[in-house]
């Protein structure tokens, strides 16, 4: 990165930090949800920007994520700072059973991310039918009210969600700078530009494959109880559903797969694009259901059609953000 | 001195087709063997065998004492044979230095002294200032050196080079038969490779075997090969008559 | 299950699964030609299903007649789409063409539910209810038709691919693009024709389905995942495979929700896909690449 690059990523983290002291709640709110977006765009990121694997069915560990830390808390009065990790070792455990398919069955390219998509939809109509959880009626977690804040309980206002979201990002962000640099980052960028090169050159390419799977698998189900402690209710026709997946997913496409910063630009433009949509259809009197959804269809193709390899290659371009190679 | 890597009675057929029919040799250690046929004689699935892309349906391949055939790519490379790839597969969208770095870490604890050594063989093979270009962005004979640097990286006991003249000028190819014959010498590197260009495998090379139609039809010194008449028939031809 | 219930509703979900098939023949022949997923599939199937029942309203015509008109009409949408949006794709990375069907798909759900809203809807034919008895077997008579009209429109479909040129050509380009370019053929127009061929297959298809089943904007992303089961048990790119795959998928569903619950059909063609995707990765009918 180049000095004006360190300058910006600072300003940014000063702002971020700040913001609670200057905006209102709706606000934070918004920016909770840019920050969430970011975290998760940063796990599907490794496994398709990084290792070349292209998932759309990560709402699949998203969803088990959720589903076990807020089981855990609700039915076995496990806190969610230990649920957190079973939650890791289902979506692992989930990541496995796809892995050794996809893997052992050579199933590649669009056959392994149409797996990927069966794959969370079998969870959401195993769920819907799971009565033990709730079934589609959903899963409910008790409201806390914000004087009873437990922060070792994730139950808290929102400050606290704000932060803890603060917190996640920038550790998305630090660790998948950490292994970009790492020899395991390079062997996935070798294993995605070209599997047979990277196995002639000693790298096991099952293997990092697997790792990158479990890798963000888990942060995608640490994603998962949060959301569950944030919203507090759980449904599998929303968790698991495709359009999460895709929700997912859009952040580092549209912000540019397989760089650092590309999930965080594109969660900083898609969340607030999406809410600024509402009150603009508003104010033009559209306010038909299905009108914000289907401008957002449109504007999503024109982003795509407009910026091949995402925003963040041409901001880095522009503002000299970034030196070569990088 | 006992062989450094044997094959013996490989066979490998494809839908009924027979592209490398039973064929055996065995290089020394410091040897540069080259492999030579018309196109279509099975030399590329013969290093495919070798290199373990494929399983032979018969026969075995031995390196340094042990079986590797049928082996994966990727622990056949760790126990010291390096491949470079006849259609080149550089990783284009990462630079020159990154490409040679991911062969180099195979030996090294960090990425560090893995880029180290890769910038010791870029500068080896004159790409060192193409380094922080991207691997995409090359010209052919550069791409034909990158595939031998990567290869050169994972600090091989053998390599396995498959046409790495084709598509250079002739001072090019004089420059990379300089290089070969470098590594061979000071590091005691032993090369088999697959060549078309006879001016670099009569340079380089300490034996010849020559394939037709997945099977050897002649193996010995270059000099006494390129006199065997089934070579001339069948693959020299015209090309030893012009020289 | 009995033994005549259980053949009534294999041979039900058999019929059904020649329309399913006919639908997912259309993803199909687009991929194995232009080579990208129509992440908008679905969508497409509703969106006939949709403007068979406006003909119908209007006009009365029978959604199975209506199959033709709305077959032609979505032919051209399909060409048009491959020249304008689509064509610019073909290069692009997997996951972008990912994001540009999938915010096509949203603009086409969107417009529905904007336009007819969001509760069901169905067509009342004269002979929705009437039936055959066949022994002991009683098969309704709108799902023999509709799996009729999708084996002519299937039929007919397999003969413009063999004894058309237009169709070689086709079949040519699926096999070997370098080649057929390479002989003069016009490519991006052979991508736009595919475009074109495949969705009329999901406007025939749609539009048959208007007879045998309710419709909301709702049910297309379920009827994308269908065409994408189906194709790859039967094999993706292959046109024999995604008929196969549709009978199969349509037999497993109906047995399944008949024998076990309605919301568990999926989960059944879910695992045949698991089980096909282990056992023979290119689909049952694909072939495999070397």
């Amino acid at each position: 990165m180049t000095t004006r690059g360190w300058v910006a990523l600072s300003l940014a983290a000063a702002a971020l930090v700040a913001a609670p002291f200057v905006v209102d709640r709706y606000l934070l709110s918004i920016l909770l949800l840019c920050l969430i977006g970011a975290y998760l765009g940063q796990a599907w990121n490794i496994l398709m920007g990084f290792c070349g694997l292209l998932s759309l069915g990560h709402a699949l560990y998203l969803g088990l994520g959720a589903y076990t830390g807020a089981i855990l808390f609700v039915k076995f009065g496990v806190g969610p700072w230990l649920g957190v990790f079973a939650a890791m070792a289902v979506a692992v455990a989930a990541a496995s059973a796809l892995g050794w398919l996809g893997f052992r069955f050579r199933i590649e390219g669009v056959y392994f991310s149409l797996l990927t998509i069966a794959f969370a939809e079998v969870a959401r109509i195993g769920f819907d039918n799971w009565s033990f959880a709730g079934g589609a009626a959903g899963f409910f977690l008790p409201v806390a009210s914000e004087a009873q804040a437990q922060w070792f309980n994730l139950r808290g206002g929102p400050y606290f969600f704000y932060y803890l979201a603060l917190a996640l990002a920038a550790g998305a962000l630090a660790l998948s700078a950490f292994l970009r640099a790492s020899k395991l980052g390079h062997a996935w960028l070798a294993v995605r530009e070209d599997p047979a090169a990277a196995r002639a050159l000693g790298v096991n390419a099952t293997r990092v494959r697997f790792f990158a799977l479990f890798i963000s698998s888990a942060m995608t189900a640490v994603g998962g109880v949060y959301l569950a402690f944030w919203s507090n209710n759980l449904f599998p026709a929303q968790i698991f559903d495709m359009s999460r997946s895709i929700d997912l997913i859009l952040a580092p496409i549209v912000g540019g797969v397989g760089t650092l910063f590309g999930p965080i630009v594109g969660a900083f433009l898609l969340v607030p694009l999406g809410e600024a949509l509402i009150d603009i259809l508003r104010a033009l009197g559209l306010n038909a259901p299905g009108a914000k959804a289907l401008v957002y269809g449109a504007l999503l193709m024109i982003i795509i059609a407009a910026t091949p390899n995402g925003l963040w290659p041409w901001i880095a371009r522009k503002l000299k953000l970034e030196g070569r190679g990088a | 001195m006992s062989a450094l890597l044997t094959a013996t009675g490989l066979v490998k057929r494809f839908r009924g087709l027979t592209a490398v029919d039973n064929v055996s040799f065995s290089v020394e250690e410091g040897e540069v063997f080259a492999i030579i046929g018309p196109n279509g004689a099975g030399k590329t699935t013969l290093f495919n065998l070798v290199a373990g892309v494929f399983a032979p349906d018969e026969g075995e391949v031995t390196f340094a004492g042990a079986r590797i055939d049928g082996q994966a790519p990727e622990d056949i490379c760790k126990a010291g044979v390096a491949r470079t790839f006849q259609i080149v597969k550089p990783f284009p969208d990462l630079s020159v230095l990154d490409n040679v770095a991911i062969g180099a870490m195979l030996r090294t604890t960090h990425m560090a002294d893995a880029r180290a050594h890769a910038d010791d063989i870029l500068r080896k093979l004159d790409l060192h200032d193409r380094r922080s270009q991207k691997a995409g962005s090359l010209t052919l004979p550069d791409r034909k050196r990158l595939e031998v640097a990567r290869a050169l990286a994972t600090r091989p006991r053998l390599i396995l080079l498959d046409e790495v003249m084709a598509g250079l000028r002739p001072t090019e190819t004089d420059r990379m038969v300089a290089v070969l014959r470098d590594i061979n010498r000071t590091d005691r590197l032993t090369i088999v490779m697959i060549e078309h260009v006879m001016r670099a495998v009569m340079a380089l090379a300490t034996r010849v075997h020559v394939l037709h139609h997945g099977a050897s039809i002649a193996e010995g010194a270059p000099d006494a090969v390129t006199r065997d008449e089934n070579v001339v028939r069948s693959y020299l031809g015209s090309k030893a008559g012009a020289h | 299950m009995t033994f005549p219930l259980f053949a009534e509703v294999f041979l039900k979900g058999i019929l059904t699964g020649l329309v399913y098939g006919l639908m997912a023949l259309g993803l199909s022949v687009i991929f194995g030609v232009v080579r990208v997923v129509n992440f908008a599939h679905g969508e497409f199937a509703v969106l006939a299903m949709y403007a068979a029942f406006v003909l119908f309203g209007l006009y009365k015509v029978d959604p199975i007649i209506a199959s033709v008109p709305v077959a032609f009409a979505f032919f051209l949408i399909g060409y048009g789409l491959q020249r304008t949006i689509v064509q610019p794709f073909v290069t692009r990375p997997q996951h972008e063409q990912f994001i540009l069907l999938v915010g096509l798909a949203l603009v086409l759900v969107n417009a529905m539910l904007m336009v007819f809203g969001p509760e069901s809807r169905q067509v009342d034919l004269p002979y929705s209810l009437d039936t055959w008895m066949i022994g002991p077997l009683m098969i309704d008579k709108v799902r023999v038709y509709g799996a009729l009209a999708a084996l002519v429109v299937t039929a007919a479909l397999f003969a413009f691919f063999r004894f058309t040129l237009t169709g070689t050509a086709i079949r040519a380009a699926a096999d070997n693009l370098v080649g057929a370019a390479v002989v003069g053929l016009d490519v991006k127009k052979l991508y736009a024709l595919s475009f074109g061929v495949g969705l009329a297959c999901v406007g025939a298809a749609g539009s048959i389905m208007t007879a045998l089943t309710d419709m909301t904007p709702m049910l297309a992303p379920s009827y994308t995942l269908l065409a994408f089961t189906i194709v790859i048990v039967g094999g993706l790119g292959s046109m024999a495979g995604a008929l196969g795959g549709g009978l199969l998928i349509g037999a497993a569903e109906a047995v399944a929700s008949a024998a076990i619950s309605p919301s568990m059909k999926s989960m059944v063609s879910f695992g045949l896909l698991v089980i096909v995707l282990a056992l023979r990765p290119q689909g049952l009918f694909g072939k495999a690449e070397s």
